[in-house]
């Protein structure tokens, strides 16, 4: 199949998702638990790598602003606004396509090959409703909530590193973070969640829920959903630049 | 009552439904026939509409199952169960949580009283006391028994089982077999059940149809069988020189030569 035949089947999905829930509340229990799974599920890993990302940020600014002409404030400012506008949506997502992307591939595409979708669409069941729209929904409520966290730890982070490795103190490192700051930033950085966080949870379920063959597709399916959706992301990331800033 | 008339489906160059009719009746046990590959899944699945048919007709009692929109199959399918060949159990969810779903999304009954309807039909299909128990922790029969207790939760007027006793030893697959057959007379639900398991065809054959590459090839129930002279039909279920013996033995029988002990009885 070529990309225009995925793309039209990947809309079709998308467009045949958007249905009335045949009872509100085995839906919202389903979303909820979406949203444990996505959130709550990968909220160390994100903790871990938002923390570090700061922390090697401050360290490699200030290796790189070497002149002492160019004051300490600086480094917080540089550090503060690659971790806002880059760090924490684009690269927090990109290992969320990973963690979240292939859970969800995998789980639908073990869903259909045990037949467990046609079981649900034989109750009376919209399967593209109760499966895929949870997971997106999910997915558009957490994740961006994720890359708030991944800012403020990023931040945070930078900050210990700098008083770690004696770079910066504590309060220089505060003050930069108030000068020049553009509320924009947070904004546009949102945006980006929001997108990637549409494309990480609607590929994957894309290629989970048409999966066919056996297992071995369902590891293939996954790979590919991570794959796709990363590159995704990245296509993503340069047309937002480009049209936003 | 299901009807159909002159089913195709093909995928790609492969015909694998070649214009099938039948008529599967209310109240019996409708058995689809034949050796693996012969299209048994494919045209459950088409009259179900999980696969669409490239031709023909449907009719679930006296409704054209064919010109239905989206909606009213859906709302027709709340009155369907049906048995997977693997079973498709939930596997996130424990053997009650699978049984109460159709429950939960279709009713509005309190969660005791759905609860006491759940250990109802558990008791049913003989699994009182295995609620908590996960998919992953029971056996091959008990599957497919929770398959069967999911099926007819909400009283379905139409069962659909493919294969409902592959993979299990003949003692436990003679209990479904049973199981399946008292549940369609009691409730009064057309049943439809793909096999290849000689016994269940002998025992809870009410009506067969016999499929051979995708073609209509016999149909008759389970004592026609045993007068059948059609020589696909006799190849495939007295397959072994046991079961002719056994064949020869039932027309013997049947015709008053030899009496229930095997005795040849003069005349
Ligand atoms: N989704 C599918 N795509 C292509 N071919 C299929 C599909 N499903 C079944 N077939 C083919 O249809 C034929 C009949 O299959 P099936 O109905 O599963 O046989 P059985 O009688 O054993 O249940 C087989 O040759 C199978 O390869
Ligand atoms: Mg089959």
């Amino acid at each position: 199949m070529n990309f225009f035949t995925h793309f039209g089947k990947y809309l079709l999905m998308l467009k045949g998702m958007i249905s009335k829930p045949e009872n509100a509340k085995v839906y919202w229990k389903e979303f909820m638990h979406q949203c444990s799974d996505i959130g709550v599920g990968s909220l160390g890993i994100v903790c871990i790598i938002s923390l570090f990302m700061g922390a090697v940020s401050t360290v490699q600014t200030a290796y790189q602003l070497v002149s002492p002409l160019i004051s300490k404030t600086t480094i917080a400012q540089i550090v503060r606004d690659t971790v806002i506008l880059e760090f924490a949506p684009t690269l927090v997502c990109i290992v969320l396509a990973g963690v979240v992307g292939s859970k969800i591939a995998s789980e639908l595409g073990n869903m259909r090959v045990s037949e467990q979708i046609d079981a649900l669409e034989i109750m009376g069941i919209n399967t593209k409703t109760f499966l895929v729209m949870p997971k997106i929904a999910a997915a558009i409520v957490t994740i961006p909530l994720m890359v708030i966290l991944a800012m403020a730890l990023g931040i945070y982070g930078g900050r210990l590193a700098g008083e770690a490795s004696n770079i910066l103190s504590a309060d220089t490192y505060d003050r930069g973070l108030m000068q020049n700051f553009m509320p924009y930033n947070v904004t546009f950085a949102l945006i980006k969640a929001y997108t990637f966080a549409f494309i990480i949870s609607s590929i994957p379920a894309y290629f989970g829920y048409f999966v066919q063959g056996g297992s071995l597709e369902i590891g293939r399916s996954s790979t590919k959903s991570v794959v796709v959706s990363c590159i995704m992301i990245l296509l993503a990331d340069y047309a937002l630049a480009a049209l936003l800033l | 009552m299901i009807e159909f008339k002159n089913i195709k489906k093909r995928f790609g160059d492969k015909v694998v439904l070649d214009g099938v009719s039948h008529v599967m009746e209310t109240g019996k046990t409708n058995l689809i026939i034949g050796t693996s590959g012969s299209g048994k899944t494919v045209l459950q699945k088409c009259l179900v509409g999980l696969f669409e048919p490239d031709e023909g007709e449907i009719i679930y009692d006296g409704r054209s199952f064919t010109d239905m929109s989206q909606e009213e199959r859906k709302l027709l399918r709340q009155q369907i169960g049906m048995l997977f060949q693997g079973s498709a159990l939930f596997d996130s969810m424990t053997v009650e949580e699978n049984i109460q779903f159709p429950l939960n999304m279709f009713t509005n009954d309190s969660n005791s009283k759905k609860l006491q309807r759940v250990n109802e039909v558990l008791e049913r299909v003989n699994l009182v006391g295995s609620n908590k128990k996960k998919p992953s922790e029971i056996s091959g029969g008990m599957k497919k028994r929770v398959g069967i207790a999911r099926a007819i939760v909400l009283n379905p007027k139409y069962l659909f089982c493919d294969e409902p006793n592959s993979g299990l030893d003949p003692k436990t697959s003679m209990v479904i077999d049973k199981l399946i057959k008292e549940l369609t007379t009691e409730y009064n639900i057309t049943t439809i059940i793909n096999t290849h398991d000689m016994n269940s065809v002998m025992e809870i054959g009410d009506n067969i149809l016999y499929m051979v590459n995708g073609k209509k090839e016999w149909t008759g129930n389970s004592k026609d069988i045993i007068f059948s002279d059609n020589k696909q039909l006799n190849e495939f279920i007295f397959a072994s020189e046991f079961l002719q013996d056994a064949k020869t033995m039932r027309m013997l029988e049947a015709q008053g030569k030899m009496d229930g002990n095997g005795n040849m009885v003069n005349k």
